[in-house]
């Protein structure tokens, strides 16, 4: 069945952006240290304009989604999305790699726009304003390239969860950012400004990265078991809950701010009230894992999907926890919301991609896993790296927002902050570590020799 | 051919959760919000400079040569083309990636940073698009406005933790021509903190400029 299926999955496609991603997350990690140093007094390049703090930062973060993340989906979808469906998608030949290539020449040019101080004011989308025509018009032909496959099952058949998401992913993805980038930026100002770019923030993370990170684990998860998702009418529930709730909540990231109080009440409400939706899905992996357990000993590809939906269990509690207004009082502005952002994007759709990539790679490559030792040494660093700095920057948040609240001087909150500035430092090293652990095996097991494949139709078929 | 359930079919995601539910929570996170707040006029770089504050004058006082060489007069329209060419600075160093422009009802804010803040003062193009901000590593600095003198702005953004002890704020060297002097950048950023709650100045808690009056 799998064998079959190889036919219409375009290997050299997956191969590109796993490569591309895997170097933007290497770059990425190097910002994020470089930027954790101007913390701690230590930045190598002070007073050089374009490598100031700032831009760095803004790097840091955009890279992350528009190169580590999109390009790690888009090797996932052009795996999972035929699979799934039994088509190929659109068309590999043309429309392939020209999104292929357009969405590494959108994240140099705006890489190069960030650091020669060219940044849009829109948390997230600080592309610059001349890229993000290109960007509105290349998610539409990313929608275009899977949908095409997703409709023409849905043609046969009732639609399996990780289509819901990929399909909804892709068309949500499109209008918010049309929404996020142009809205604030030209036609409303200030207050309703604010609930807007809110929206968008929310909305890139859960209408993009949330569906189609689940959706492709819907894929991956029972994959890797070998064995059916344990519940269908628990993935019908978690769809529904977030396709009705995460679009409500906006406004939570400027509470307590002079937007209008229904419009906070709701994002509060909404957002405690998706955690249900969270847990239904949460629970729905965890029982698919019931019996399997094992698995998370010697399957690496395996553990770090699993670890992920722990991190991702941790995280949401700790969001429908940090969105009520009392703890908004003393959290907000602080790195406790860092040490969020963190678990969530790398903590938890960070590790099912590197899972994904764990079990894709040696697939593509048609070879085997070079050192089971470097995986279990990437596995723990990031790991731990990962856990310490969740645990660093919540508590310098804690420590900040009551120095804050308790009138002390405010430089008081920056010098208290510094020991666990630099606890946050090291662990970045720990991560960065993990991650030259993770991206030479992978090298190496690149340049192994290829295994015979065993239908030689399948090799490359596509391209 | 059994019939598919509605909840999985393509055309109910599509359109209904695709586009249906999409809209619903972007009218009442998005729309919504700007229909109640839609009556506030607003301000165009026009109407803020029919306040200046008296900072700017003292700027062209205190740095003539070089105030004279980029804007001429202090005058409305130096005072428009200096808060310009602030934001877009602000914008492309990302200062609003570490310092907020709000200032909250909770947390004994109004007693460190003044007044709350409230709709209209947002409603110009200065905030267009906004920089209210997410995260305060520095302060908030929508009640700066007088906080601190020119000169102490001018030495502040060339080498912060000279002025304020344990800052961790980056230099802004390229604010200052060869001779040390604020250049275009620098001058538009000091009467930019000048402008930033001018409008709403009022005693306040911490004087920074006075030594051993922090707490």
């Amino acid at each position: 069945m799998t064998e079959e299926r190889g036919g219409i999955v375009s290997y050299p496609l997956v191969r590109f952006h796993i490569v591309f991603s895997m170097l933007y997350l290497g770059i990425v990690l190097l910002g994020g240290l470089l930027y954790s140093l101007q913390f701690i007094g230590l930045y190598p390049f002070p007073g050089i304009e374009i490598f100031s703090p700032g831009r760095i930062r803004m790097l840091h973060t955009n890279g992350a989604v528009y190169g580590f993340i999109i390009n790690g989906f888009m090797a996932g979808l052009y795996w999972a999305v035929p699979r799934l469906t039994g088509h190929r998608v659109w068309n590999e030949r043309f429309i392939g790699w020209f999104l292929a290539i357009a969405l590494q020449a959108a994240v140099l040019a705006t890489a190069g726009g960030l650091l020669l101080g060219l940044a849009q004011a829109i948390e997230w989308g600080e592309t610059p304003v001349f890229i993000d025509p290109a960007v509105v018009a290349w998610l539409f032909v990313a929608l275009a390239q899977f949908a095409v496959p997703i409709y023409r099952y849905a043609r046969e058949k009732a639609l399996y969860a990780s289509n819901w998401y990929i399909l909804a992913g892709l068309i949500w993805v499109i209008m918010v950012y049309i929404m996020g980038n142009y809205v604030p930026q030209f036609f409303v100002p200030g207050v309703a400004g604010a609930a807007v770019t809110g929206t968008w923030i929310h909305d890139a993370v859960g209408l993009y990265v949330t569906p189609i990170g689940w959706g492709l684990m819907y894929y991956f998860v029972p994959v890797l078991l070998r064995k059916p998702i344990w519940s269908h009418a628990l993935s019908l529930l978690g769809f529904w809950g977030l396709a009705f709730f995460y679009p409500l909540q906006g406004v939570h990231h400027y509470l307590w701010s002079p937007i209008p109080m229904y419009a906070q009440y709701a994002a509060v409400l909404s957002t405690v009230i998706l955690e249900l939706a969270v847990v239904t899905v949460i629970v729905n992996f965890l029982m698919t894992l019931r019996g399997n357990a094992e698995a998370l000993k010697h399957n690496i590809p395996v553990r770090w999907l699993f670890v992920g939906i722990i991190n991702y269990a941790v995280t949401c509690l700790q969001c429908a926890l940090q969105v009520l207004l009392t703890t908004q009082k003393v959290i907000h502005f602080t790195d406790w919301v860092v040490g969020h952002a963190h678990l969530i994007m790398y903590g938890t759709f960070g590790f099912w991609i590197m899972g994904f990539f764990a079990y894709l790679w040696p697939k593509v490559r048609r070879s085997e896993v070079y050192s089971r030792t470097l995986d279990e040494w990437a596995f723990w660093l990031i790991t731990i790296g990962m856990s310490v700095m969740w645990v660093d920057l919540v508590s310098a948040g804690l420590v900040q927002g009551f120095t804050w609240w308790g009138l002390s001087p405010f430089i008081d909150s920056v010098n208290f902050s510094v020991p666990f500035w630099v606890t946050r430092t090291i662990s970045g090293l720990m991560i960065t570590a993990g991650f030259v652990a993770f991206a030479y095996n992978m090298y190496m097991t690149g340049r192994r020799a290829p295994v015979p494949a065993a239908q030689p139709q399948t090799s490359g078929g596509a391209v | 051919m059994k019939r598919t359930p509605v909840a999985e079919r393509f055309s109910t995601i599509a359109l209904f959760v695709g586009i249906g539910l999409f809209a619903f929570g972007t009218f009442w996170q998005a729309v919504a919000p700007w229909l109640s707040l839609k009556e506030i006029p607003v301000e165009t770089m026009e109407d803020i400079a029919e306040t200046i504050p008296p900072e700017f004058y003292m700027l062209a006082r205190d740095y003539p040569e070089e105030f004279g060489r980029y804007f001429g007069k202090p005058d409305k329209a130096s005072f428009i083309e200096a808060l310009k060419t602030a934001k877009e600075i602000y914008i492309a160093e990302a200062c609003w990636h570490c310092h907020s422009q709000f200032v909250r009802p909770v947390s004994k804010e109004e007693i460190r940073y003044g007044k709350v803040s409230y709709p209209s003062e947002y409603a110009n193009v200065m905030q267009l698009p906004q920089l209210l901000g997410t995260r305060r590593v520095g302060p908030d600095l929508i009640r700066e406005s007088g906080r601190h003198s020119n000169d102490w702005h001018v030495a502040h953004f060339k080498n912060p933790p000279a002025v304020v002890p344990g800052s961790v704020m980056p230099k802004f060297t390229w604010f200052f021509d060869e001779k040390g002097r604020p250049n275009k950048k620098g001058l538009s950023m000091v009467t930019y903190m000048q402008w930033l709650g001018s409008w709403a100045r009022e005693p306040m808690y911490e004087l920074p400029s006075r030594e051993g009056e922090r707490s």
